[in-house]
């Protein structure tokens, strides 16, 4: 079955530790389906032919006795109690309890506007500066930073550009500025609405790089193609364009990322400084 | 209430009618235009997704712009397409329509309850649909925030939106006008003998389908009263504080939920969605008992079915909210919930499989719609089933496998019953019958085209592809191996567009026919066709009140001397 949902557009891959799971959750409950689909339709062609009124002039008052059909509703009930107690609750509490605090953990702020990803890291003092929507600016501050706040300083943030490394839980406070988003990371099997006046935690583990990802897809449609933000909710006349890129590294990579994020951050600072000089 | 309205103006008989027929006539034939209003809103919608960078042919003119399609136009477009082809065209017709012409003749009811209610429910549905569409011509145009018109997006959307609450007050009131007339009718007017568990089943599912109307309305009557405060008063009923939209801080006092909007809306509009398919299924019963000839399996068990899913549709309705940041408590009660509902809708679908058994099934035009409806309502109820889960939600929340999900219930579903419907009962309504031929020919293609639209948005939605994106997924890496899909469902949708032709060119040949005469052609059991000519009497219905004997679907009774036995018939 995973193989037909895969036949029919699933991707190949689903690269985050929840990622099979939540494949396995969707090919148990396209069994379901398939096995009753197939079950009436067998008996639907079957009926349709042999009971036409060519054949069988006269209709039977009674029709069928046997009460077969209140143990098909029986054995489904079971299965969806199976499904519900045995998969969909369980992957859901790990989904909304098992949010990763410790520091081993990534932490890292999304914050979706009309149309882009803001990605908000807290730098190497791992705390997240102030923010003030009065110093919002769309140009130089979209998130409204406050630098002059002290844990404000080291903070990096990015437009639509999420960089993570691979194998390590990631722990994302996901908000948004204006409207309703909804952050999705497809290939991670990840969704998350992004609400207005809500910081909700989206915690996910990547099982593969984007160089992997990149390997994988070779010869595929999506070719040369690496992992994307989606946005999956209705935003208004950008939402189509509303994506992000992803970048799975493997950890050195991250921290190599990181820290050519912050000398860029110090360089922009001293020349802050030359500038203000020269008034 | 029907002897003194001896010589009736064109006024009073055909516009300001108090007759349930007439009204009944009103409400089919406007919701059928809106029917083909939205449908072509939508083959519009399918151009832009299949061919999103070039001009729209024929409507392009109409949008300057070089006849391209801009994404606000798509976004309104989608939106009223939505709201038209749910409130201005399925429920009008499956409630309005069908159930206020054929509910009194069904129970042996002279009209009904109350007359001039019942215009005034018509005209209120008229004048809101009215006021719905003036939407495109405000600056901005249309509500472009989808039908479910989600705050903060809905609050600080242009004009269009403030039109289109405007118009969801007209109709809702309309609606709960309708209910309550069809509630008092049912319990107050049923003829002699007809007890509750002698009502056909067509009967059954609009009482029951009245009764979500009347509970779950308001809830959304006084949402969008509150969201046009939002918009026109400066409240903040679904706003927070501290929103930047464009740079701009916004001023409001905040301290509203956009999630307090999401649970009134969907209050009603899942309980909504049984409105949609309810009727569908009394439709069906009632064609496939006519021609099976037999009775239908499991009456008691469908009548308690339909029962229990109208209280059930009460307490779902949070399952389309799981990825807003739902608590595991709170999500597995509306999964529960959502299993739980499964169950009546497997007990009807397969006693309407079992009545097939020991028949003896006359294939004709409205038996073939009904049919087609049994495995096409069967895809979309169990591809319900992974996005009832909240973990496979996960994936599929918001994709194009939730849009093939709906509109298998829907399109294929409720659509085909309406059809089957209007094939079956326009003998009554006309005394005229349609042609079988264009009938077959319009059922095979739309079969055909039906699943050629929606089946591959079932592989787009599993590829992870979203709903409303204006260039139909091309921006994303994880659309393109199914992107070419959108070209096979654009030529599906205009296919199935020109195949009603078939349908439209029977509509106007058969109204031209002679009449053939027959008041019961189908050799029916129900009252409607047993105890009425084709069509019925003007005022009154009736030449004697009928009396009844026994239960709706009494077909090939053993030692009958037909093969049905009408339910007024004295043996
Ligand atoms: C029969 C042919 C139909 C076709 C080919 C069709 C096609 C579509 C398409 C292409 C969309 C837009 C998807 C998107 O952009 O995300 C859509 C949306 C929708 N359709 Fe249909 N549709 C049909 C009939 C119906 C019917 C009969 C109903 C309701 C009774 C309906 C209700 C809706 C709703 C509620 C939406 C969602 C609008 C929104 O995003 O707010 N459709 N349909
Ligand atoms: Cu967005
Ligand atoms: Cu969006």
């Amino acid at each position: 079955m995973l193989e037909l949902l895969r036949y029919f557009g699933l991707p190949t891959f689903s690269a985050s530790t929840q990622g099979p799971a939540i494949d396995n959750i969707n090919v148990l409950a396209h069994w379901l389906m398939a096995l009753l689909f197939v079950g009436w339709g067998a008996f639907f062609i079957y009926t349709l032919f042999r009971f036409r009124a060519s054949k069988n002039p006269k209709a039977n008052y009674q029709g069928i006795r046997s009460h077969f059909s209140s143990y098909l509703e029986v054995v489904i009930g079971v299965i969806e109690v199976v499904l519900l107690l045995g998969f969909a609750i369980p992957i859901w509490a790990s989904r909304v309890n098992d949010v990763p605090k410790g520091p081993d953990a990534i932490h890292i702020r999304v914050v979706g506007q009309q149309f882009a990803w803001n990605i908000h890291y807290p730098g190497p003092d791992g705390v997240f500066g102030a923010i003030s929507v009065d110093l919002v600016d769309e140009v130089e501050n979209p998130i409204g930073l406050d630098r002059s706040e002290e844990f404000a300083k080291d903070d990096i943030f990015t437009v639509n550009q999420l960089h993570i490394p691979v194998n390590t839980p990631i722990n994302i406070s996901l908000s948004t500025k204006d409207v309703i988003h909804s952050f999705t990371l497809t290939e991670l099997r990840v969704k998350q609405d992004a609400i207005p006046g809500m910081e909700i935690p989206v915690w996910f583990e990547a099982t593969m790089t984007t160089d992997e990802l990149l390997e994988e897809i070779k010869g595929t449609a999506r070719e040369g193609r690496g992992f994307e933000i989606a946005c999956a909710q209705l935003c208004g006349l950008g939402h189509y364009r509303m994506k992000g890129f992803m970048t799975i590294h493997e950890m050195d990579g991250y921290e190599a990322w990181l820290a050519e994020e912050q000398e860029y951050l110090s360089e922009e600072e001293e020349d802050d400084w030359e500038d203000d000089w020269e008034d | 209430m029907s002897t003194d309205y001896h010589k009736e103006s064109f006024f009073t008989k055909y516009i300001w009618s108090t007759d349930h027929k007439i009204i009944g006539l009103q409400y089919g034939i406007t919701a059928l235009l809106w029917l083909l209003f939205g449908f072509i809103l939508m083959m519009i919608m399918r151009y832009q997704l299949a061919y999103p960078e070039s001009p729209i042919p024929i409507v392009g003119a109409l949008l300057g712009d070089g006849g391209l399609l801009p994404p606000e136009m798509y976004n309104s477009l989608g939106a009223m397409h939505g709201t038209i082809m749910i409130f201005l065209g399925v429920v009008p017709l499956a409630f309005g329509a069908f159930g206020n012409y054929f509910l009194p003749l069904q129970i042996g009811a002279i009209d009904m309850a109350f007359p001039k209610l019942n215009a005034t429910s018509y005209w209120m549905y008229f004048v809101g649909s009215v006021v719905m569409v003036t939407g495109f011509f405000v600056p901005g145009g249309a509500a472009n925030s989808g039908w479910t018109s989600y705050p903060p997006l809905s609050n600080i959307a242009t004009t269009g939106q403030t039109v289109w609450l405007c118009g969801m007050v007209f109709l809702i009131t309309s609606s709960l006008l309708g209910s309550i007339n069809i509630l008092a009718t049912v319990i107050q007017l049923r003829t002699e003998g007809m007890n509750w568990m002698r009502l056909p089943i067509f009967v059954w599912v609009q009482f029951i389908t009245a009764f979500l109307l009347l509970l779950a309305f308001p809830p959304l009557e006084a949402a969008s009263v509150l969201q046009l405060m939002d918009r026109l008063a400066g409240t903040s009923f679904f706003m927070p504080s501290g929103l930047v939209v464009s740079g701009v801080a916004l001023s409001n006092a905040g301290g509203g939920s956009p999630l307090l909007w999401q649970h009134l809306f969907w209050f009603l509009a899942h309980p909504e969605v049984y409105v949609l398919i309810l009727p569908a299924f009394g439709i069906v019963v009632e064609v496939i008992a006519n021609n099976t000839r037999k009775p239908i399996w499991g009456y008691k068990s469908i009548v308690y079915a339909v029962v229990f899913l109208g209280f059930m549709s009460f307490i779902v309705w949070a399952h389309h909210m799981f990825i807003t940041g739902m608590g595991t408590s709170m999500s597995s009660f509306f999964q529960t919930t959502t299993m739980i509902i499964s169950i009546p809708s497997v007990v009807i679908l397969t006693a309407l499989f079992m009545s097939l058994w020991g028949a003896s099934i006359r294939y004709n035009t409205p038996m073939l719609f009904a049919l087609g409806f049994l495995p096409m309502f069967g895809i979309g109820g169990l591809t319900g089933l992974p996005l009832g889960l909240a973990a496979a939600d996960i994936y599929l929340h918001d994709t194009y496998y939730v849009i093939g999900h709906f509109h298998y219930v829907v399109a294929p579903g409720t659509i085909f019953a309406l059809f089957a419907g209007i094939y079956y009962w326009f003998p009554k309504m006309t005394g005229k019958r349609m042609n079988e031929t264009l009938g077959k020919l319009h059922f095979f293609f739309s079969l055909i085209f039906m699943n050629g639209v929606f089946l591959p948005m079932m592989a787009q939605g599993l590829a992870g592809v979203s709903r409303r994106l204006w260039d139909g997924g091309e921006m994303y890496a994880h659309a393109a191996g199914v992107l070419y899909l959108n070209e096979v469902m654009s030529i599906s949708a205009w296919l199935l567009g020109m195949t009603q032709i078939f349908f439209i060119v029977n509509m106007i040949i058969s109204l031209m026919s002679k009449k053939t005469g027959e008041s019961n052609p189908w050799g029916a059991t129900t009252l409607d066709w047993s105890a009425t000519t084709s069509p019925p009497l003007g005022h009154g219905n009736f030449e004697v009140v009928p009396t009844v004997y026994r239960g709706p679907y009494e077909y090939s009774v053993p030692g009958a001397d037909k093969d049905f036995t009408p339910q007024n018939e004295k043996v």
